[in-house]
């Protein structure tokens, strides 16, 4: 009979309108913006960088000033992007396993302790990791680790919202009664593990494995501390040379960056849809 | 019935040989009691050694004399880089930084992630697409983004200037963003903005999903907007992940590094600006410790840094708490 003012729909049911769309460009734009620059800076003259209006329209000279970036003496970037990879990659593959081995163990076995073990790790995901540097270097110092990839490798293997994020998924996950039929069967725990926690935790390992891929290639502090003035830089720590000195070359500097912000576009593109839905599920979750 | 019970089992009838059984007992045994703690190991051994000890051991580090370019200058310094900070200017100075940039940064950022969150909130088409598009800046690296936004701020051909000059600003004495406080802060703000409104957004959108829909029916019975539906509905029954995105700012924020380093003309001196004007504390502690050569004045800083961020972590999830819930 009355015809209300407003729909009675909830937000999520109600169809973007134009104005909603609208919006949404002017988000995309916004979020692209600095990253699609930085390709037109990449790809163009001194001249164009320095005009006014500035230039929104990639120029040309995206292999010349790849060549300078790739030939610059002092600054290693291609051993940086190599070492970058070797750092992101085996820091992702050991985190994976184990974390995944750590969780299951809290999610599915019982042993004395258990439960006072898993409030030290969800106590130690509130420290601020960044405040243990200065001895992190002593350590590391002693070990004669400072200044290798080692150094930077070794505090990323394990990690605790690595072990946290695990052990709940893989409580929902795996169903009790089918690690208790697998044991009645007689298989040990590494079995287990292998043949039925691994293969129901392959969307975890998907989240957690593009997390922290895209955080280990984008750590920079303690890169640079550690591995500042060697010739074994990370990606990050090279970049930072690049851009620093008396005359800085923005157009060389934006093709160094844009380089290495290209894998985890690439990461975006192939596993942004796992990494929207681990991030969704993580908020509701905690 | 009964006749089963009777029969002896087949187990029980052929004797087991002994020595296979007592192997199999060991290993089961072994495999329940010691496996789990073997599994467990890995991460407790290497989180302790390059995560807890090293925070610990800071707690040492900071009690003595440290200093690279001097070995031999050791034993305990006592409280002395705890009292030595209280009067030292470098550090006030960046703590004024740090809290300025927080401000510039967390507020606008969470009300920004709460209306990209909101507009993400209908149904749409492509709905994953928009959402993977959200999340290119949390991708991005800090250190290449902040080096963009260096050239949108720069002096002499930056874009942001450019748009002032558009409406009549610093036509002729263009604006030095890098120079004052104010500027550089909003500056190192955006990009903080930039970084982590997506981000945000995708937590608000997923606590927004769960709000039982017949309570946007009533209110919009009551005659509610859109608008008013959003602050009056939304925000409090999301408020715990607000409380959430609000620590979790507040403990990225307060150890912000990247994005003041590499605004600098120079990164690597680490000095935060010609006179520090937005010099951050972790930038602080990366000067003292590794420019200046003293490490036990660095652990000193970031045991206080520590203290500084468990406060107001505190008090920011207090107040949240307080605005955000219905009084």
């Amino acid at each position: 009979m009355t015809s209300h003012r407003y729909a009675l729909r909830a937000p999520q049911d109600t169809p973007g309108s134009w104005k909603t769309y609208l919006g949404l460009a002017a988000i995309m734009a916004f979020s692209a913006f600095p990253v699609y620059w930085m390709f037109v800076i990449a790809t163009s003259t001194d001249e164009a960088v320095t005009q006014m209006p500035p230039s929104v329209i990639p120029g040309n000279q995206l292999l010349v000033n790849l060549n300078e970036v790739f030939t610059l003496q002092d600054v290693y970037f291609t051993a940086s992007l190599i070492n970058s990879f070797i750092t992101a990659l085996t820091i992702t593959v050991a985190t994976l396993f184990f974390c995944s081995l750590a969780g299951f163990a809290f999610a599915k076995l019982r042993f004395r302790g258990r439960n006072a073990l898993m409030v030290v790790v969800i106590l130690t995901l509130t420290v601020p990791n960044q405040l243990g540097v200065v001895a992190l270097y002593i350590v590391m110092g002693k070990l004669q680790w400072n200044g290798t990839l080692l150094a930077v490798i070794a505090p990323g293997l394990v990690s605790a919202f690595g072990v946290f994020y695990m052990r709940q998924f893989i409580a929902h996950a795996v169903p009790d009664e089918l690690v208790e039929s697998a044991r009645i069967d007689g298989a040990l725990t590494m079995r287990v593990y292998w043949n039925i926690v691994l293969p129901a935790i392959r969307p975890a390992l998907a989240v957690l494995g593009l997390l922290t891929f895209v955080m280990a290639w984008n750590d920079f502090q303690w890169p640079l501390i550690t591995l500042n003035g060697t010739e074994f830089p990370t990606s990050m720590v090279a970049l930072s040379d690049l851009a620093s000195g008396n005359y800085v070359i923005y157009r060389r500097v934006l093709a160094g960056a844009f380089v290495a912000t290209v894998p985890l576009i690439v990461l975006l593109l192939i596993g942004g849809r796992q990494l929207v839905r681990g991030i969704m599920e993580g908020a509701v979750k905690s | 019935m009964s006749l089963t019970q009777l029969r002896p089992s087949a187990q029980h009838r052929a004797e087991p040989p002994r020595t296979p059984n007592k192997v199999k007992l060991w290993l089961y045994r072994f495999d329940t009691k010691t496996v789990p703690y073997a599994l467990i190991a890995p991460f407790f051994l290497l989180f302790g050694v390059f995560g807890l000890f090293p925070i610990i051991f800071n707690g040492v580090v900071a009690l003595r004399n440290w200093r690279l370019d001097d070995p031999t200058l050791t034993g305990w310094a006592g409280f002395g880089n705890f009292t030595k900070l209280l009067s030292d200017e470098d550090f006030w100075n960046a703590l004024g930084n740090t809290f300025g940039i927080f401000l510039l940064s967390t507020v606008p950022q969470l009300l920004a992630a709460l209306i990209v969150a909101s507009v993400l909130n209908r149904r749409l088409r492509a709905t994953t697409w928009w959402r993977i598009g959200v999340l290119l800046p949390y991708l991005t690296p800090v250190v290449a983004s902040t080096l963009v936004f260096a050239v949108f701020f720069s002096r002499d051909y930056g874009m942001a200037n450019w748009f002032l000059s558009l409406v009549g600003f610093g036509e002729s004495d263009p604006l030095d963003w890098r120079a004052a406080k104010w500027s550089s802060w909003i500056a190192i703000a955006t990009m903080v903005n930039w970084k982590w409104i997506g981000y945000n957004a995708l937590l608000y959108l997923s606590a927004m999903q769960t709000i039982p829909k017949d309570v946007y029916e009533a209110a919009a019975v009551d005659g509610a907007g859109p608008w008013r539906q959003l602050w009056r509905i939304t925000v409090p029954m999301i408020q715990p992940v607000v409380v959430f995105t609000v620590i979790l700012s507040t403990i990225g924020g307060l150890q912000l590094f990247n994005e003041p380093m590499m605004f600098d003309e120079n990164p690597q001196s680490a000095s935060g600006g010609s006179d520090h004007q937005f010099q951050t504390i972790a930038q602080l502690i990366y000067k003292v410790g590794w420019k200046d050569l003293n490490l036990g004045y660095a652990a000193a800083m970031s045991w206080a840094l520590f203290l500084i961020i468990l406060i107001v972590a505190g008090v920011n999830a207090l107040l949240t708490k307080r605005i955000g819930g219905d009084r």
